[in-house]
Order: C-alpha cells, then structure tokens, then sequence
C-alpha cells in the first residue's frame, strides 16, 4: 500500500483515536478519587498534553538557550557574562540597540496614531469599506514583498542618470537631487520604519474602528449638542474610552517593531547602521556560527519583551473582569 | 434540526473519505529518476548557465536536478550542517571554511567518486590542492575567474594599456565622467567587489607571503601593509562614478552598465572574468564593446601576479545520483558548455574552445601567471568573510573610519578562528 495512504490514515483516524482514548483512560483513573477531587485534578489532566508540547517547544528551548548564552561559540565551555559584555561594549550592537529603540517608539507611535486617525475619519464617510479595505491590504503582504516594494520605491541612481526609484524620481521631477533614503545614516532608519508602519497601520485601524463603533453615538451626540467641538469630543470623550484599545494595540505593535527582521535583512542586510537586534540575532547564530552570542541576544530580545506581554495580559484580564 | 445535523455528519464522513481516496489516488514520483538537490549562488543568466551545464547530465540519465540559487550561502550551509539538513551537492563559500566542514565530517570524500587519475591529470594542480583536505579530495571546482582585470570600453579608451598602477590612476577620464565605475550592493553578501579590490592592492603591493599570511590570520589587518591596501582602494572611491551613495548602492552585476551609456559614467571597472556575461545581459553591450587589461603591478618585486577564484563544490549526501551528477561535472565537456556561453573559465586543461577573444585571453592570463593566489575572502572562515564584506561598505561610505574598521576586522578574525 501507498505510504503516503498509509500515513493520511493514521492521521485522520489515530490522533481522535488517541485523544479518545486518553480522555477515556483518564476518566477511569478520575472515578477511584472522591468526588471534590475530580473536579479539581479534571481540568489540569485535559490540559496536560497541551501543556506538554508548551513545555517542550517553548520552555526547555528557552532555558536551553539561557544556558547557552553563557557557552562559548560551540556551546561545550562556560564563559560567564562574556557574551553578554560583547552584547553592551561592541559598537556594532549597540547601534543595533539604538535602532531598536527608534523603532519601538516610533512605529508604535506612528501605527497607533495613523490607524487612530484613519479610524476617526473613515467612521465619517460612506465609502469606509472600500476605504479600509485599501489601509488594510498591505497586511495581507509578506514582510519580505513589501520590503522589496519599498526597496525599488527608495532606490537609487547615480544623480544625472535615470532615477529608477519612484521617490527619486518624484524628487527630480521637482528639481530636487536624488537621495539615496536607505544608505544614508542615521535617517535611513526611518525609512526602514515607515515600511513596517505602511504595513500595519491596517491592523491598529480596524481594532481601533471596532473599538470607535462601540462607543455609543448617544454620548458623542450629546456632547456635540451641549456646544462641544471635533477636538474635544475627541479628548474628552473617544480617547478616554479607546484607551484599553489603544493599550492593547500598542503593546503589541512594540512586541512586533522589537521582532521586525525581514524588512532589515531584505533592504540592507544590517548595513548603513540599520541593524537591529533580531537581525543581530539571525547574523551571529547563522552567519556566524556562535551559539553563546546569539543566544545572549535572544535572552536580552526576551527580556525587553516581557514587560510588554506583562502589561498586555494584566490588561486583557481586566477587560474581561469588565466583561 | 435533528435532520439536519445528520445530514452535516454524512457530508463531514463523505468528505473525509473524499480526501482519503485523493490522496491514494495521486501519483507517486516519476519512476525512473532520482531528485538530486543543489544549492548555489547563481541565479539570473548565471542560473540558466548551471541548468545548460547540467542538461545533458539529466537527459542521459533520467535525473533531475533540483536548484536553488541564494546570495546567502553562507548562512544557508552554516544552518544546514549544524541542523543536517542539507543538499545533495552545494556551491561552498570557500577553501577555507570546505576545510572547517570536511574535518567535521559533513562534506563526504570525493576520492571514489571522481577517476582521480584523470581527474589529476586534467586539473591544474592549484585547483586541485585548494580543494584537498587533509590528503582526500573534497572540492572540485565547477567553473573559475580570473580576477583583477581592469575592464574598459574601446571605444571610448583607446589608449594602450597602461603598464604601472600610477599610470593606470593618472589617466586622463576623457569623455567619460569619472575615471572608475564601482558597485558594492549584492544583497546579504554586499561588499564583496570591494575586497577583490584589497586582495589585489595587498598582493601586488606587498607580495605573496604577507597575502598568504593575512589570509591564514596571522598577519594583523591593522598593519602598515593592509592598511594601505585600503587607502589605495580609497583613491580609488574617490574616482568613482556617482560617489559613495552611488558605489553602495549599485549591485555588482549593473555596476559596469556606465562603460557603455552614450556619454560614459567611467573609463575603467575593475572586476573578474565572468562579468563579461553581464555585460552583455545587463549593460546591452556586444562583443568587441568591451575589452580588459590585467591590473598592473605595483611592486616591481612582485610581478605577474594574479588573484583568481572558482566556484568550488561539495558532496554533502552520499547518494549515488549525487555522485554520478559530481562526476559528470568535472568533465571537460560539462566545463565546456559554460565556458562556451561564456563568462567563465575552466580549471580543466582539456578545454579549449573560448567563444571570444576576451575569453581566451583571460584562459592565456590565467594559465601563465607568474604568482597564482586564491580569492583571499573564500579562504577565510566564513564569518570573517562576512565581516569583512561589510567593512568594505562601511569603508566606502567614511573613510575616515579605517582604524576603527581595521582594528573590528581583528577581533572579528580572532573570534571567527578561536574555538
């Protein structure tokens, strides 16, 4: 028979099998124990083959790489904090970490206010579909097309030739030298950033729209009846009552400006001082070849992070404790 | 409702076995011929050039070939021998880190795999040793260039050769803007045209052994020597068509198109002998557009010298197509095919026939240099490599930074060597 037959059917018939059969199994072993028992023990059996794959995909790699963070390059010797003493002192990482920084500020404020704004003014007007169906299609883009989009929009010729970038182009059009956007440091980082902002100003505007329609026209109404002006039914009224959405919306594009690689890896490879840390990453685990060093910058990447998820889950809990 | 829930359950069950039946159903893998992976560096006319190179190979036996073409070979290969996932036969980086993966043990032997008597016979002995480890040949090199060739275009520099590295600097642009067309950018690897530059200026400037010793680590990149290896290719960034912005930004393949616009961009480009083929590709220019002149010497005690390199390939898996595909291309007719659409050279003796003039030079230059070196960059670890393609883009866009490159090049060479 077929292997690939073979395999389907194991697949489509074994795993409900086995999970039926674990459920079943483990409701024989629940009926021996009292009655308060079960109820209790019930819940963490369930979950226990789902807490296993956590366990064994994301914790013992996350403890393994703290652990090889104090390795050496092949992971065999300890070196203490050497790793991380490399991380702090060499000036190639920290601009790296510099650029990480613009980047969380700035694409969250920029993705955060822009979807704000548009949410604000698309609510307004009858095309609104079509209007953020267009905001949200470079989403649904890779990383790695749009860089290579805005790569040939910032490109950039020799001034006197043919400028084959469109925003060169643009510039000569209007008598302006061409710029070459991605090799100039340090503004070239912004120019990285705003490709990360095109692509998710999207996803902060529809959140932020779902959010804005569930504030009741009731309250705006009277609001704008007593003699308040746009601006401060704006202040006074839809930001206060956006703001766990706006939170909400902002931890995570930090959580994603902090993971963005692709847009640096596809337009500079790290050069022209654009590095940034997950790239750092990506350059000394597979270009490099150190283990001790990458995995340094993978815990210094996770322990930015945390407090982000942190503040991110304290507050989805007490939007549910609203609920 | 009960109906209808029914109903659903039937559709549900009958897709399922719908799914089963597709799946049996569609067909296995042509019988009659393995999959034999490849992973190289080329992609564009260079791609098509590989697959022409193999095409006889797999109508003669049945096989196919699977590439696929990265600039970032080194990250690709360094991942797949630390995970072991890993292609049939790859394009390596280089002598020097074949010689860090075959002692590892992920690059299998070639000595039953090839005729080794032929294949001695028919290789020149440089290519053959740079690709021996440890006394088992490991490398064989597909195809070679020979570099440091100062490219020009006849019609605009008609001149005769110039004889000295002042002469070649001095020379009047003419009707062209500048005197050099220079490009750096070529993706994850960007940088590289600029350390061909270096290991040409160290090599005529300060001769074998320092070369020699630089490249094996020995010999410090903040010293005297290298450093003017730097700052002669820093006059040269200065002569450069469209200035830093434009030398980082250009990929190597279009770097030379100016040679050929109607009012030149530069008079000269320097770079290997497999640039012909974008020339002709990418800047429009047809034979006789182009012609070269091998870079003077700058150190008279070091004349004839050459840097060289070769697109070196390895066996990771063992299997027999992989073999029977390795074999095929060390043959001179396998060269040949490449060779004949031209822009590359061959280290096997037996070919002969060259599309051009320009070809069959550059064959000539190559076969009588004096001093031969290897592309200095491939036979540094990887790492360093990388390290090293990246200084030289820092380096184009402030010069003034040079120590503080150099002295990173350091550390990045004691790094990449220790452990």
């Amino acid at each position: 028979m077929d292997q690939r037959l073979i395999t389907a059917a194991i697949v489509v018939f074994g795993v409900p099998a086995v999970l039926v059969g674990y459920i079943w199994l483990t409701e024989r072993i629940l009926r021996i124990m009292p009655e308060q028992r079960q109820g209790r023990i019930r819940p963490w059996i369930w979950i226990a083959p789902a807490l296993l794959f956590l366990v064994v995909f994301l914790v013992y790699p996350t403890l393994n790489t703290l652990v090889l963070s104090f390795q050496d390059r092949a992971g065999t010797a300890f070196v203490g904090l050497a790793n991380y003493e490399y991380f702090f002192t060499s000036s190639s990482t920290l601009i790296s970490l510099r650029n990480s920084v613009l980047w969380v500020i700035f694409m969250t404020v920029g993705v955060v206010g822009l979807g704000l704004i548009i949410a604000i003014l698309v609510d307004r007007v009858r095309y609104e579909p079509i209007a953020k169906s267009v905001i949200f299609v470079p989403l649904a883009i890779s990383f790695v097309a749009a860089s290579i989009i805005w790569t040939f929009m910032y490109q950039f010729r020799a001034p006197g030739t043919t400028q084959t970038g469109t925003l060169n182009a643009v510039l000569e059009l209007v008598g302006v030298a061409p710029s070459a956007f991605i090799q100039t440091a340090p503004l070239n980082n912004f120019f990285l950033i705003i490709v990360g902002i095109w692509m998710w100003t999207g996803f902060a505007m529809v959140i932020l729209s779902a959010g804005l329609k569930g504030i009741s026209t009731e309250l705006l109404e009277a609001a704008r009846v007593d003699g308040a002006n746009e601006w401060q039914v704006f202040r006074g009224i839809i930001f206060p009552l956006l703001l766990p959405t706006v939170f909400v919306v902002g931890t995570t594009i930090v959580i994603t400006a902090l993971k963005s690689f692709d847009i640096v890896y596809t337009m500079t490879s790290g050069n022209f001082e654009t590095d940034v840390i997950a790239h750092r990453m990506y350059q000394e685990m597979f270009i490099n070849g150190h283990f001790g060093r990458a995995s340094a910058v993978a815990i210094v990447l996770l322990v930015a992070i945390i407090p982000f998820m942190v503040l991110n889950i304290k507050r989805f809990r007490e939007q549910e404790a609203i609920r | 409702m009960n109906q209808g829930s029914r109903r659903w359950r039937g559709i549900a069950a009958l897709a399922g076995a719908g799914l089963l039946a597709v799946v049996a159903c569609t067909p296995a893998a042509e019988t009659g011929g393995t999959e034999v992976s490849v992973i190289g560096t080329w992609g564009g006319s260079e791609q098509e050039s590989f697959l022409a190179m193999v095409a006889p190979w797999e109508e003669s036996t049945g096989n196919k070939v699977k590439y696929t073409g990265t600039r970032d070979i080194n990250a690709v290969l360094t991942t797949g021998v630390a995970s072991g996932i890993l292609p049939d036969l790859a394009g390596l980086p280089g002598p020097g880190q074949m010689v860090a993966w075959a002692q590892a043990g992920a690059l299998k032997p070639l000595d039953e795999v090839l005729d080794l008597e032929t294949y001695r016979a028919d290789t020149s002995a440089a290519f053959v040793d740079l690709g021996t480890v440890d006394g088992n040949v490991v490398g064989v090199f597909i195809k070679s260039a020979l570099k440091g060739l100062i490219w020009y275009n006849p019609n605009v520099f008609s001149g005769s050769a110039p004889t000295t590295w002042d002469a070649v600097m001095g020379t009047d642009s003419g009707s062209a803007e500048s005197l050099w067309c220079v490009g750096l950018e070529s993706g994850a690897a960007s940088g590289w045209p600029g350390t061909d530059w270096i290991e040409d200026f160290v090599l005529r400037q300060s001769g074998p052994d320092v070369y020699d010793a630089w490249v094996n680590g020995t010999h410090a990149w903040s010293s005297p020597e290298i450093k003017s290896a730097f700052e002669a290719f820093g006059e040269v960034l200065d002569a450069s068509f469209g200035g830093a912005d434009t030398v980082v930004s250009t990929n190597f393949g279009t770097a030379g198109n100016p040679l050929f616009t109607d009012s030149p961009g530069c008079l000269f480009h320097h770079q290997a002998s497999f640039i012909t083929d974008f020339f002709k590709e990418q800047g429009g220019a047809v034979d006789g557009e182009f012609d070269f002149f091998p870079m003077p010497d700058i150190n008279p005690a070091y004349a004839g010298a050459f840097t060289g390199a070769g697109d070196l390939f390895g066996m990771f898996n063992d299997t027999p197509a992989a073999r029977d595909l390795l074999k095929y291309l060390v043959t001179a007719e396998a060269q040949q095919i490449w060779v004949s659409r031209g822009g590359a050279l061959s280290g096997n003796t037996k070919v002969t026939e060259y599309p051009d003039e320009v070809s069959a030079r550059s064959a000539a230059a190559l076969g009588s240099a004096k001093i031969f070196r290897f592309d200095g960059g491939d036979l540094m670890p990887t790492a360093l490599q990388s390290a090293f393609f990246k200084a030289m883009v820092d380096f184009a866009q402030d010069q003034s930074a040079l120590d503080s490159i150099l002295a990173e090049l350091d550390a990045a060479s004691e790094s990449a060597r220790a452990g």
